[in-house]
């Protein structure tokens, strides 16, 4: 039951460093809307800001891969992205797709390469 | 599944709106990718040595998977825990603008501001795209309840994947879980990529992923910030320059 629960400092951070960031945004939106013009010259940045950040993110596991994907070759875990976003590209932005391919791509040069 | 007219009687109980809600995540290709991505996130969790419980509530109550991907993999990767709730805050403003966009179609005149607390806590990018899909399809008075039946089930759908995810990594052999963790960056990078509406948001993708690499090197334990906000910056300049005449 402690292996489901983990420790109580892991918890506490998630509280911190988790839960109550996401949400004081999402109250704030709540107390302060109507106030704001969706379509603000800030809120451009503030998107664009959010959204390179989650790109980092997305770089960060592939450059410095966690766990069993570390068991991958770079060149494969990029290669199987790009093929992704290509096939993404060309079926009308279909994620499933583009999905489904990457990591298929992945798995048939992991299994070729040994 | 179509949802029944708005004049029907269908819509006369909360609670009927609550489940007819709960059923439309059913109608969406997107619930699939969030199970995609809640199950990377359960097997990320398990490989960075978080516990299921943590996995499980960090779906409920942070219900946000880029805020979960980021802390899970700053946290891991050894940053402190002010340094992860620094990138953490700053990747979350984005729900700002979010809730600021949804609450006009939410609202009805007799709507108190405490029963919307939580359609607002369920606000994410998916909530948020389906609410302007659906939300002109219910009648006014039942997009509260409609709306709180559809977060329940997204968040219900992506904690069972969290669940799978963590079983799955926990239990496959590596091959397999690689797969599974590189469903994380694949869906997100796809699904960001559709959202893309402006230049802007292309340049921030593009930028973002090539950035990050480099300032990696740097080893300030806040390299997704710096990254993020000078690549973020970078693209708005973009956007702002192509707007003078």
């Amino acid at each position: 039951m402690s292996d489901f629960i983990g420790d109580w400092y892991a918890l506490l951070v998630l509280l911190l460093a988790g839960f109550l960031p996401n949400e004081v945004w999402r109250m704030l939106g709540l107390w302060l809307g109507g106030g704001v013009d969706e379509e603000s010259e800030l809120l451009v940045w503030v998107r664009a800001v959010a959204t390179a950040i989650l790109a980092g993110v997305i770089a960060q596991i592939l450059v410095l891969p966690p766990g069993a994907l570390a068991s991958i070759p770079p060149s494969l875990r990029y290669g199987a992205v790009a093929v992704g976003l290509m096939v993404f590209i060309v079926a009308k932005r279909s994620i499933l797709a583009g999905v489904i391919c990457g990591e298929l791509v992945m798995l048939i040069g992991k299994w070729w390469l040994g | 599944m179509a949802l029944p007219a708005l004049d029907s009687p269908t819509w006369q109980g909360t609670a009927a709106a609550f489940v007819l809600g709960m059923r439309s995540v059913a109608s969406t290709i997107l619930t699939l990718v969030l199970f995609a991505t809640y199950i990377g996130i359960g097997a990320l969790a398990h490989d960075t040595h978080f516990s299921l419980f943590w996995a499980l509530a960090s779906t409920m109550f942070v219900w946000a998977g880029p805020a979960q991907i980021i802390l899970l993999s700053t946290l891991g990767s050894g940053a402190t825990v002010i340094q992860a709730a620094l990138a953490v805050t700053v990747s979350a403003i984005r729900l700002f603008p979010m809730v600021v966009s949804v609450l006009p179609m939410l609202r009805a005149p007799q709507t108190r501001k405490r029963s919307l607390i939580l359609p607002a806590h369920f606000i994410a990018v998916t909530l948020w795209v389906e609410c302007f899909r659906l939300l002109p399809l219910v009648p006014r008075e039942r997009r509260v309840a409609f709306v709180n039946g559809l977060g329940t089930g997204l968040v219900s759908i992506s904690m069972t994947a969290t669940l799978i995810g963590y079983q799955l990594a926990a239990n496959l052999p590596p091959l397999f879980g690689a797969a599974i963790l590189l469903l994380t960056p694949l869906a997100f990078l796809l699904s960001t990529a559709r959202n893309c509406r402006q230049l802007s948001d292309v340049v921030a993708l593009v930028l973002g992923i090539a950035l990050f690499p480099v300032v990696s090197l740097l080893h300030t334990g806040v390299d997704i910030l710096i990254s993020g906000v000078s690549a973020g910056s970078i693209a708005y300049g973009v956007h702002w320059w192509r707007r003078q005449p």
